[in-house]
Formats: structure tokens, sequence, C-alpha cells
């Protein structure tokens, strides 16, 4: 099967039920979406495939076919998407272990709604966990974001 | 003192300076404790902390703790950079291995118990001032002027009176070649003259480190590390602590694509301390398959004795234990004569505490690489040492033969201090020939940790003409002790001194505090602040039920019972080995009107006593843990189906000096959302031994919309030390909230987790 991940074509011969998030990190190599529960609970595997946000733990590389994928590794060439100007604005990150999930997700969030109000930043956030506890800084930083993109 | 080095004819240093560079050296740890030379002979001492300058100027320091979180790899250099004049923006961090040295001067290299700061600020001070000097010294000889002309600013050396200066980086082949100077004549800079500590405006985001890769995915954590022909490992362990394999069948496993083999690990020996579970592993070309095949294992466990662990029934044992007379760890005067007069009268309350997971985002995780004979891992692991030591002791090797890297940690809190997933990695290496990435499911970490004790509380109030006159606190928890003691039936001096035997209410005149007996059926292990969770719920909770019995403003209350600025001495009261979280009582006294001032604070800035709207509430607790001194301001809403929203929390924190005050800022508001994971959701419960949980959806943690976003700090300023900051504002939040929850609704809170069903009108 055939997909696309961060512009690059990509071919994939093994177990289409492999979850996405082992193809990016395991076959691709690219770690930067994370494993934390495996089941779609807390969105630190978020990555976009056809510019959704999607659980890639438990989303199977099939999904994906003939589809364009985005990893936190390429969502701005330089790193510099308006939410990750705003997340280092803020200082938003811990451990940083949650963030590229979350900052994809806010990424799709605002790529849908980019004038959302608070409870939509509320809602559109809450299926991401960050155990830190960053969550005052997330919502303040996706609002700088909404203002920039 | 802080013994210093020059290394820089050395080549010892891998990765941490080019050729030519610069490299200081300072021994930092207690070493003179440990009788070692106070003055050893140059060439001889051996360093573990470096901090070198290129001969372009780029300054290169170590960073000797974890970073899980805290900020602690730009808190800690920029330490170093401040006292040496060095320009941050040129400064780059380097993270320390496990290695011998550390242990040699007793330095730990541990990042646990809130004390990264406290500990190394002024080996750090002297390190960097040490660098300073050598500089100045360096100018000093290149100019042929008196060094004590010559000062180090901003990353240059100026000699005023001939009006000459030089960047860093143009002296460092004249300080290559200077002895250390003797560290007596090493001055560190005065307080007014710090660019870097306790500056808030310092810490901008650019000053960080890790921030750039962790917001573009480049930040390397345990699971990260690929090394040439790495197999992955999942390893199936029993759902009851010390099951044993008694069977098993790989076939359906072996079938799987991608599984390439089966490995028994063996259960250890007790103690169990941080050493492996034991189980079977499932090694695998990727992660997908790796799980695929444990799916597919069929494993055969034996009965353990553990299985007797059943939440109803153990919760229930527990009740009882701390209700009954315990053995006593702490007494003033007599509670009994107090209680019996005929004036007087008896309040008790219950409380109870469940068992906690950690939930770090990261579960466990490590890569290692055995080869022979020796082993190399990179570890997500706030204790480095232990990781070597472990595998040391697991894989039957030499610990000098075990080279640990320290990784990001997606999370610590206190899970990632116990090396029983690093073992594993180096055991399943040397299994496989090859090396080998272990990850830990969420269900892995659930099921498999280290859990925070469960605990029962009863406290017993004396009142005798509307004073407290009597006090007794009963407690019974499994310990964490049982890591290494297996019998042990009830806590020892760590847990409690955390918040326990320390109870502030100095103007009580009678106190006892007893410990009951707990059996121990499962790992124990300490939990970001560990007991001072329940103890300050309890105690905070106990006072405020208290005053509302006897029609007394809750917060004055609980200000008479901690009474008049005292420093209390348990010395006299019959504990004897009160451990004040490592550090000396003389340095760091349990001084009660730090403790007030910080719950008066935390009155005054919520606007305490203020009408509140209907179905709103505010209420307050202070404790001091770590060493450092907390209240909180919690305020609720709550509607009428009880469930309830945290609007604010205002919290005041006495933590001394604060290096890095806007990290401490964040510490405060992620402490918020952690004690609301704890006060709503935290609960592990036990059927037949095995946890009944799982994943996060029957063990929630607080998510963005159930979340306090709205959390002050205020700090009171002052001229202590530092002391903690990462763990200490966690306990005060749920008593705080339980408090607040009475304000609002008139229900009281004995137990955790609040759950909304508990508190709903009517």
């Amino acid at each position: 099967m055939n997909l696309t991940v961060n512009g690059s074509p990509q071919e994939f011969g093994g177990d289409p039920n492999m979850p996405l998030l082992w193809y990016v990190r395991d076959v691709l190599g690219l770690t930067g979406s994370k494993f934390a529960c495996g089941t779609g609970l807390c969105g630190s595997c978020t990555v976009h495939v056809g510019g959704e946000a999607v659980r890639a733990c438990v989303t199977p590389v099939s999904a994906a076919e003939g589809m364009e994928v985005t990893t936190i590794e390429g969502l701005d060439a330089e790193g510099n998407h308006p939410v990750q100007r705003a997340w280092r604005a803020h200082n938003v990150p811990q451990c940083g272990y949650c963030q590229s999930g979350q900052i994809m997700q806010a990424a799709a969030l605002l790529s849908q709604n980019p004038d959302p109000s608070d409870q939509e930043i509320l809602d559109g956030m809450s299926g991401n966990i960050c155990r830190c506890g960053t969550y005052q800084r997330i919502f303040a930083a996706v609002k700088t974001a909404a203002k920039e993109v | 003192m802080t013994m210093l080095t020059n290394l820089s004819r050395r080549t010892v240093l891998k990765g941490i300076a080019g050729t030519g560079g610069f490299v200081i050296g300072a021994r930092i740890g207690a070493d003179q404790l440990l009788g070692l030379p106070a003055n050893a002979a140059e060439g001889k001492l051996d360093a573990n902390l470096f901090v070198a300058v290129d001969g372009d100027g780029s300054v290169t320091i170590t960073c000797a703790r974890s970073e899980m979180g805290q900020g602690v790899r730009t808190s800690l250099p920029m330490i170093i950079a401040d006292e040496m004049e060095a320009d941050w923006a040129r400064c780059s961090v380097v993270q320390a291995d496990a290695e011998q040295k550390w242990n040699d001067f007793g330095q730990e290299l541990d990042t646990d118990g809130s004390r990264s700061v406290r500990r190394d600020i002024n080996h750090l001070r002297a390190a960097g001032a040490g660098a300073r000097k050598m500089l100045e010294m360096a100018a000093a000889e290149m100019w042929g002027v008196p060094a004590e002309e010559c000062v180090a600013q901003n990353h240059r050396v100026s000699h005023a009176p001939s009006g000459r200066s030089a960047d860093f980086g143009e002296l460092v082949a004249t300080a290559s070649g200077l002895e250390a100077p003797d560290p007596a004549t090493v001055q560190v800079k005065d307080r007014s003259d710090w660019k870097y500590i306790a500056n808030e405006s310092a810490y901008t985001p650019d000053a960080y480190v890790d921030l750039v890769d962790m917001t573009t995915g480049k930040g390397m954590f345990g699971a990260d590390t690929m090394l040439d022909g790495m197999k992955t490992a999942v390893v199936a362990r029993s759902p009851v602590y010390r099951g044993k394999v008694e069977s098993y069948d790989d076939s359906a496993a072996m079938a799987i694509t991608g599984v390439r083999g089966t490995v028994e690990i063996p259960m250890p020996e007790l103690p169990i301390a941080f050493k492996q579970l034991g189980g079977v592993a499932v090694i695998a070309d990727n992660t997908w398959a790796a799980l695929e095949g444990r799916k597919a294992l069929q494993v055969q466990w034996a009965e353990s004795e553990n299985s007797a662990l059943d939440s109803p029934s153990y919760d229930d044992a527990l009740r009882k234990a701390a209700s009954e007379p315990g053995t006593t760890i702490r007494e003033r005067g007599s509670y009994e004569l107090a209680r019996d007069k005929a004036s007087a009268k008896e309040f008790t309350r219950d409380y109870f505490v469940p068992f906690f997971i950690h939930t770090p985002m990261e579960p466990p995780a490590a890569v290692a690489n055995y080869q022979d004979g020796k082993v190399e891992i990179w570890a997500a692991s706030q204790h480095p040492m232990a990781v070597r030591d472990t595998i040391a002791e697991v894989l039957g090797i030499e610990k000098e033969d075990v080279l640990v890297h320290i990784t990001l940690l997606g999370g610590g809190f206190g899970r990632k201090s116990k090396a029983d997933y690093a073992v594993e990695a180096a055991y399943l290496s040397r299994e496989v020939g090859a090396p080998v990435r272990l990850v830990w499911t969420r269900e892995d970490e659930v099921r498999n940790g280290y859990y925070h004790a469960a605990s029962a509380q009863s406290i017993s109030a004396v009142i005798d003409a509307g004073r407290v006159s009597g006090w007794r606190h009963g407690v019974a928890f499994p310990s964490i002790l049982g890591l290494w003691v297996p019998e042990q039936k009830i806590g020892f001096n760590i847990e409690h001194g955390l918040g326990l035997i320390d109870m502030p209410y100095n103007s009580i005149e009678n106190i006892r505090i007893e410990n009951g007996d707990a059996n121990l059926h499962t790992r124990i292990g300490w939990y970001r602040s560990v007991n001072n969770i329940q103890h300050s719920f309890a105690i905070n909770s106990f006072a405020n039920e208290l005053a509302h019995e006897i029609g007394r403003d809750p917060v004055e209350f609980q200000l008479e019972l901690i009474g008049e600025p005292a420093i209390i001495d348990l010395t006299q009261e019959k504990v004897e080995d009160y451990w004040n979280y490592g550090d000396p009582i003389e340095d760091y006294p349990i001084d009660t009107g730090r403790l007030a001032a910080v719950l008066r604070k935390a009155r005054d800035v919520s606007g305490y006593g203020k009408a509140l709207p209907k179905g709103h509430g505010l209420g307050l607790a202070v404790h001091r843990s770590f060493l450092s001194y907390i209240a909180q301001a919690v305020r609720v809403q709550v509607a009428d189906d009880g469930n309830y929203t945290v609007t604010r929390v205002d919290t005041v924190l006495d933590c001394g000096l604060g290096a890095n005050p806007e990290r401490i800022r964040a510490q405060c508001e992620g402490a918020a959302v952690y004690g609301n994971t704890i006060a709503r959701f935290g609960q592990i419960t036990y059927g037949q031994g095995a946890v009944n949980e799982s994943n996060f959806h029957d063990y929630p943690v607080s998510r963005i919309d159930d979340s306090p976003l709205n959390v002050h700090l205020h700090r009171i300023e002052n001229d202590h030390i530092p002391s903690g900051v990462g763990e200490p504002m966690v306990p005060p939040f749920a008593p705080a909230l339980a408090n607040a929850i009475f304000a609002a609704t008139g229900k009281r809170i004995r137990n955790l987790p609040i759950r909304p069903e508990d508190i709903a009108a009517g």
C-alpha cells in the first residue's frame, strides 16, 4: 500500500492492521509521536490524516492508504507553525511527552475553527491528557495561536 | 567545600568539549561526610561535574539530575553560568551518565524528594565561581597583570587599568595550563550580583534547553533510542504480585509475523527492591508484533499468597488498625489524662485514601545493549545509579560494566526511581543477543506498578472548655519499606516524617500518634509527595470539621492550633529518628511561624470570609513538606448533581530562595492539576490480588475540561535557603477542595476520591 508521510511518498508491505503509531515510530523512525495509552484515550499519539486529527495508536495504517499523513515532524518545516510558536511563547511543556499530540490536536482544531470559544477549546483539547498539568498554559497558547492562524 | 580540578589536558571527557578546550571539573557531593581528604592533591581529584569552554567561547555544562518536567536541565546549569559570568545563550548542556565517581563522593543523581536545587545549589555556585576565577587568572597571566584586577563579566574578562578585555574563548589556551584554585580562595557572587538565579525575567522561553525539541518532536525519551538490529520486547507479568510462571505456550505467539521469540524472565528472590517482577517476554521486530504476540501468548500463573488482597476487606482491616491502639510514634503529655477529665469531650473522625498509581504519560521504557559482559543502556530514569547497580546485581556483572545514559523522562512522579524496567531490558538483551527496546503499555503500568499506599486514618480531639487539649492520630498503611523488608507491618521513619509525626498543631498539650499494622501484598512505592497526601488530607479536613463542631472560624481555629511562632523539637516527644527529608534539622527546623504565615497570606489573597454565591465555596489547607511551607485556597462551584468545577486556586509558597521562579510557577500550576487528579479520580482497587483498573477509562486522570485553569502563585519573599518545590504543592490541594465543597454544600468529605454522587443535593 501507498501513503504520503510528511510530504514523502511511502510504500508499506507489512501488516495493514499495524496502528499508524507503530508504523511511523518503528518503521519510519519518526519518534515524535508518542505512545501512552494505546487505546485512543489520551491523544499523545495524535497525527493528521487528510488534515484531520486522529489517534494513531488505534488507527490502522490501512486507514491511511492513499492519504497524506502529517506527524509533529512534518507540521512545519522549521518547527514554526503558529501553534508551535505559541507553545514556546507560553513555555507550555514540562516533561514534553504529551506535547506533540497536544500541538497536533490544537493545530487541527484551529484549522477547522480558527476562532474557537473558550468552551470549544476545552472540548477540542479534552481528549489530550497531560499529567504534568500544563493545561492552563495549553489553554492560553491555543488562544494565542488562534490570533495567528 | 567543592573541590576543583583542571581537566583540560585529559581525554576522558567524551562528548563534552572539543580538543583544546578548557575543562574544569568539580567534585560535588558530601565528601567530607565520607571521610575523604578535604584537599586532594591536584591531578588525583576525580571530578564528577564538568564545565568546558571551547576556543570559540562556547560553554558546555553537565547536568546531573534527570529532566522529568521540572526544568532541571535549564535551572541547574544556569546556576553555574550565572556564577561564572557566562552568557547563557552561549552555553549548552550535556546529561551526566551514571558513573562510580558520583557514588564515591556521596552525590546522588537520584532525582527525587524535591531536592535537586536545595542539595546542589552551593556546589553548582562554587563550580561556576571556580571557572570564573580560572578565566580571570588566565587573563592576568596573558596580560601580565594582577589577577585581582581582572574581572569576568558577561562572557569576557576585562582589565580596567589597561582597558584590555578578552572573550572567554580567547582565554581557553592559557586557562588550560593553570592549576585549579584552592577552593577556599574561590568567592561566589553576592546575591545582588546574580543575573539568572532567582530572577524570573532571565527564564524566557529561549533560555530552556529542551523547549524547541519538545515542541518539534525531537526530544529523545526512553523508547526513542534506535540501535542497529534492535528488537522490541513486551513482558507478560502475573496479575497478582509474586505469581510465578507455572507454564506457558508460545506457539500462537510465534505464528505472528515479526515475533522472533519468547524469553522467560525469572522471578527474583525477595526482597524485591527494584528488581524485575519476572514473567514471559515476547521479542519482536517491532512494537506492534510484540504486542500482538503477547496477546496470543498463553501463560499459566501459579497461585500467590497475595491473592488475599481484596479491596473491601483489606480497606476494612486498615480502618480497624488505624482506630485501635498501634505503635506509638510520637507522644507529648498524656492523651488519656486529657480525655478522661470530667469536662472533656472526645470528637473522632475517620479518613480513607486509596491506592494510586503514577501514570506518567510515558510508561516505563528503556533501550539496552548487552555485549561481551557489558551493558549500555538508555533509560528514562530518575535514579541512574539504581539502574546501574540493580542491573549489575541481577546480571551478575560488575557495576563498572554498566553504562547508563539518561534520556528525557516523559514524567516520573516516583515511578521511574525504580529500576525494574531497565533490568528487564538489560536481561532480555543478554538473552536475545541483540539490543532490546523494552516497552511497558499503559495496562502494564497500571497493573504492575509500585503503588502509592492506601491508608486509613482516625483522628480524635479532646475538647475541653472550648479548646483542644488532646490529639490522637492513628494511621495504618502498607509500608514502602516492604520492598526491602517483606515482613514489615508498620511504616518507617521516612513515612512517619511525611506530615504525620511532624504534625504542626503545637498549641495542643497532649498528642499521641500511632501506627497500626498492615499486611503487604503488592509493591508499594513513592508517588509525588508520598504519604503527605493522606496526612495533609486528614489533618486539614479534621481541623476544619472540628472548627465547625465547636462553632469557630476554621482558619482562625487552625491558626490557634498552630499556635505562637515556635520551633518544634520532636526529640522531646519520643521521636528519635525524625528524618527531616534527609536534611539537617538545624538548617530546616519545623517552624510554625512560617507555617502560620502562609496560611494567613492564603486567607488574605483569596478573599476568604466574603459572601459567595449559592453553590460556591472557598476552602483552605496548609502543610509543611519537603521543607517548604504551603497554603492553598481552592474555590469551587458545585452543581446540584454534584459535578464540581475548581474556579480558582491561590497557592502561597514559602520555599526560601527559588532558583528558577518561572518553573516554580509551572510546578505550582501542575501541582494543582495533580492534586485535582488525586482528589477527583485517584483510586486503584484489587480483586483477588489483581489490580482491577487498567487504563485511562477506568483509572481517569484530570483533563483540561475538569482541571483548575486559574491557578495563582504567591511567593513568600525571605532569605531562607532553598527548600522543595516539585512535590510540596500537591498535598494541600485535596483537603482545600474538600473544605471548599463543605463550604459550598454542607457535605463533609472524609474519603478520596470525591465523587459527584457523594455531594449531590438532596
